[in-house]
């Protein structure tokens, strides 16, 4: 399993362990999704993605659209390369 | 995501091997038909869609010398350059140095050696002779720019490109994120907006499919029909639109998207129209799957374990006398036997496509040796197992270069053998009694007998004072280091060849002969199996062994008496309806021990014009057979030419006929030098 979920007090820390590409994101979003709106704080944490493209933009996307309207504060705990690259490559700031 | 790309390249390569083909195929057709539009379209398509996808990769020297290719033959398209012979000839030649472009830039990713790099640049030269004076497509728009900005030092352009990706984008491959890489190589992005706004709510979001869309800002010298390339590659799946907006003066935008207005016909309407062209290939692939060959020898090896064991199943049913039991048993074999028949034709192909590659071989052999030739082909529809069809590519090369140039007569010493000018080749293919013949055929001066004969007596192949038929004489060409031509030429006759191209035929479990007509011109018959895998085989019993003889060889069976048999034995040969067949007693031949049975059969064999009786204990009847390969142990055992698995679980060995009848035919000739004998192998 790529990816890692626990809860603590009033916080989600999700961490993602490998690729966050097409190959993943529907396993990603599906473990994922569901955990949203469960608890006020989430922590993304994306310093072990080793790749990342278009499809897993588009997740970070949803993940931080659901969060504004869900109320959930997201925070993202670490980026690795890869996830900078590409969100320096669309001039997304690290969100 | 260096994955997705990775095996995109492979497509690309393949691919752009098979426009190559097409482009040069409708180039041949082109010279013969000039007025061709289709021919022209087609080669304008290979040309663009190469040129379009390498873009994408970033195989600049592809593109670069595509374009050039591409603009003259959009000329060639609208009329404004006429076809002609050295057109086409240079054509041909830039489609050749194309496909080493993509060999060594895409396959290896080397950059050219300096001799192609030379050859190119003689082509560059050839090329812009038919191109317009003063189209200079990606120069122009900067230009102008210049001239309007006033600057002067900067031919830089800031571009303004809206994407919008469609659903499918992720599915098919593609990354749009590899989109703006490459744009970035291009020039320099001064801002993108990423546009998520589309991505539908929570529960009918699909993770796997597109909804991105970027506004990109883009500071770059490439000009819009570079940029809009970029975007061949998912032309089918996102809308694009490209405009060039300048901060300092708003005249150069204008006149910039007036000029591409122009070229493409504004650049919404180009993505439109080049819609068709991009999406024939899709149709095609739409009716194909391309599957990889190794899963498909898969396939048919356990479609041949199936029926190995269904085999096994009909015995046991049969065995148990249970009625319903042995119907079952019978539809489940008769369609084991159907997936067998569809299994193994998934690996045929027509022939044809094969045999128009000799179409560019002969145009170019004919021209350096001076000849007038024409290439003529028939039963390029005729099917064969694909690894025959690719293996037989070099030897039939070697044959037609042989016809061309040792067979065919210069055209001065045709007319003075009252003969037309005109060389005639022809290639043919056809079934015949389970197995495929390939002809070669020219009408040049034929083989010179006297001098073959010479030759190997010479070499010691043949004894002085031996007598041979001419059929063997003309055979002797393919024994190792015989060539006769008198001058060795850069094409053949340096002695190495025709003995390869007999190994290669016979590694196929194929035969080729010779007949040739003085002053009339020379055949060269090929045989080839018609599958390699799985044969219907005839099983015939001797003592508690099984033999299986391939059913197509089979021409019929009789029963051996016993005055009969006494007779036979002590002459070696039987009457058969007037005609002297040779028997083989195949009980002596793979020296089984006892007695023979009672009763004995004589298998009458044919293949190619030998023909012969095998006698054999009994007759077994018809079996698909599983050819498994006898192992390297083996390897010098003649006569037999493989094994299979009987529903029993018994091996039986798989005779090679024409092995067979070969050493039937040798032991005749030993034996044909004492007088008494008659001539026994029956013609």
């Amino acid at each position: 399993m790529p990816i890692t979920i626990e809860t603590r007090d009033d916080s989600t820390c999700v961490s993602i362990d490998g690729e966050l590409t097409i190959y993943t994101v529907a396993e990603l979003a599906g473990a994922l999704l569901p955990q949203m709106g469960g608890a006020p704080r989430l922590l993304l944490d994306l310093s072990q993605v080793t790749e990342m493209d278009g499809a897993g933009l588009q997740l970070l996307a949803v993940i931080q659209r659901e969060a504004d309207s869900g109320g959930t504060a997201l925070s993202v705990t670490g980026q690795s390369v890869a996830v900078t690259q590409a969100l320096e490559l669309c001039r997304k700031a690290g969100s | 995501m260096s994955i997705n790309l990775d095996q995109a390249l492979q497509t690309f390569i393949v691919e752009a091997h098979e426009l190559l083909q097409v482009m040069e195929q409708s180039l041949l057709q082109l010279e013969t038909e000039p007025a061709d539009q289709g021919a022209i379209g087609a080669i304008f398509r290979a040309a663009h869609t190469i040129k379009g996808s390498a873009g994408l990769f970033g195989l600049t020297p592809v593109v670069g010398f595509t374009h050039i290719v591409e603009d003259v033959l959009d000329r060639l398209r609208d009329g404004s350059v006429a076809v002609d012979a050295t057109l086409i000839a240079v054509l041909l030649k830039c489609g050749d140095h194309m496909l080493e472009l993509i060999n060594v830039v895409a396959s290896r990713g080397e950059t050219l050696p300096p001799a192609a790099l030379e050859r190119e640049a003689a082509l560059r030269e050839a090329l812009s002779r038919y191109q317009a004076p003063t189209h200079l497509p990606e120069t122009v728009p900067q230009s102008i720019q210049t001239v309007d900005a006033g600057a002067g030092t900067s031919a830089e352009l800031l571009w303004h490109i809206s994407l919008r990706f469609g659903v499918e984008v992720f599915r098919n491959g593609m990354d749009p994120l590899s989109f703006l890489r490459y744009l970035e190589t291009l020039g320099q992005i001064t801002q993108v907006t990423t546009l998520t706004e589309t991505i539908p709510a929570l529960d009918s979001w699909d993770p796997e499919s597109c909804y991105l869309g970027f506004e990109i800002d883009l500071r770059s010298t490439a000009g819009h029909a570079t940029l809009n390339e970029v975007f061949d590659f998912v032309r089918d799946d996102c809308e694009v639109s490209i405009e060039a907006i300048h901060e300092a003066s708003d005249r150069a935008v204008s006149v910039a998207s007036e000029w591409d207005a122009q070229a493409e016909q504004g650049p919404l309407t180009a993505s439109v129209q080049r819609l068709p062209a991009a999406s024939e290939p899709k149709t095609r692939d739409g009716n194909y799957v391309r599957v990889n060959a190794d899963k498909l020898d898969e396939l048919i090896n356990l479609v041949g374990e199936l029926v190995i064991a269904s085999a096994g199943a009909s015995l046991l049913a049969r065995s148990c006398h249970n009625d319903p039991l042995q119907e079952a048993t019978s539809t489940v074999s008769g369609l084991v036997e159907e997936i067998l028949d569809g299994a193994l034709h998934l690996r045929m192909v027509p022939i044809g496509d094969t045999f128009n590659r000799f179409r560019r071989v002969v145009r170019d052999i004919s021209q350096e040796l001076g000849k007038d030739i024409e290439l003529t082909i028939s039963g390029a529809e005729t099917e064969m197992d694909k690894t025959v069809v690719e293996k037989i590519g070099d030897p039939l090369m070697h044959l037609l270069r042989n016809a061309m140039d040792h067979g065919i007569e210069s055209a001065d010493a045709r007319r003075a053998a009252g003969k037309a000018g005109k060389g005639h080749l022809s290639l043919n293919a056809y079934h015949d009694s389970g197995s495929i013949v390939i002809e070669i055929a020219d009408d040049g001066n034929g083989l010179n007998r006297e001098r073959i004969l010479e030759k190997a007596q010479e070499r010691g192949l043949v004894a002085s004072g031996a007598v041979l038929s001419d059929q063997e004489i003309y055979n002797l060409i393919f024994e190792p280091g015989f060539s006769t031509a008198e001058a060795v030429t850069n094409l053949s006759g340096r002695g190495v060849g025709m003995d390869v191209v007999k190994r290669n035929i016979t590694l196929l479990r194929g035969t080729v002969d010779l007949d040739s007509r003085p002053g009339q011109g020379t055949v060269v018959r090929i045989r080839l199996p018609l599958t390699l895998a799985i044969i219907n085989g005839f099983l015939v019993g001797i003592d508690t062994s099984t033999y299986v003889i391939p059913l197509d060889m089979v021409q019929e069976c009789i029963e051996l008496d016993v005055h009969q048999r006494q007779s036979s034995r002590d002459q070696g040969y039987l009457d058969l309806r007037g005609e002297v067949l040779p028997l083989v007693d195949l009980r002596e031949h793979f020296s089984h021990e006892g007695s023979a049975g009672r009763r004995q059969n004589v298998v009458v064999v044919r293949y190619a014009e030998h023909k012969a009786g095998l006698v054999v204990d009994d007759l077994l009847g018809e079996f698909q057979t599983v050819i498994k390969p006898l192992g390297k142990l083996f390897g010098a055992l003649r006569g037999i030419s493989g094994s299979t698995i009987l529903g029993s679980g018994a091996v039986a060995l798989i005779l090679d006929i024409p092995a067979l009848l070969n050493q039937i035919v040798q032991l005749e000739a030993r034996t044909a030098q004492a007088p008494y004998s008659p001539t026994v192998v029956a013609r």
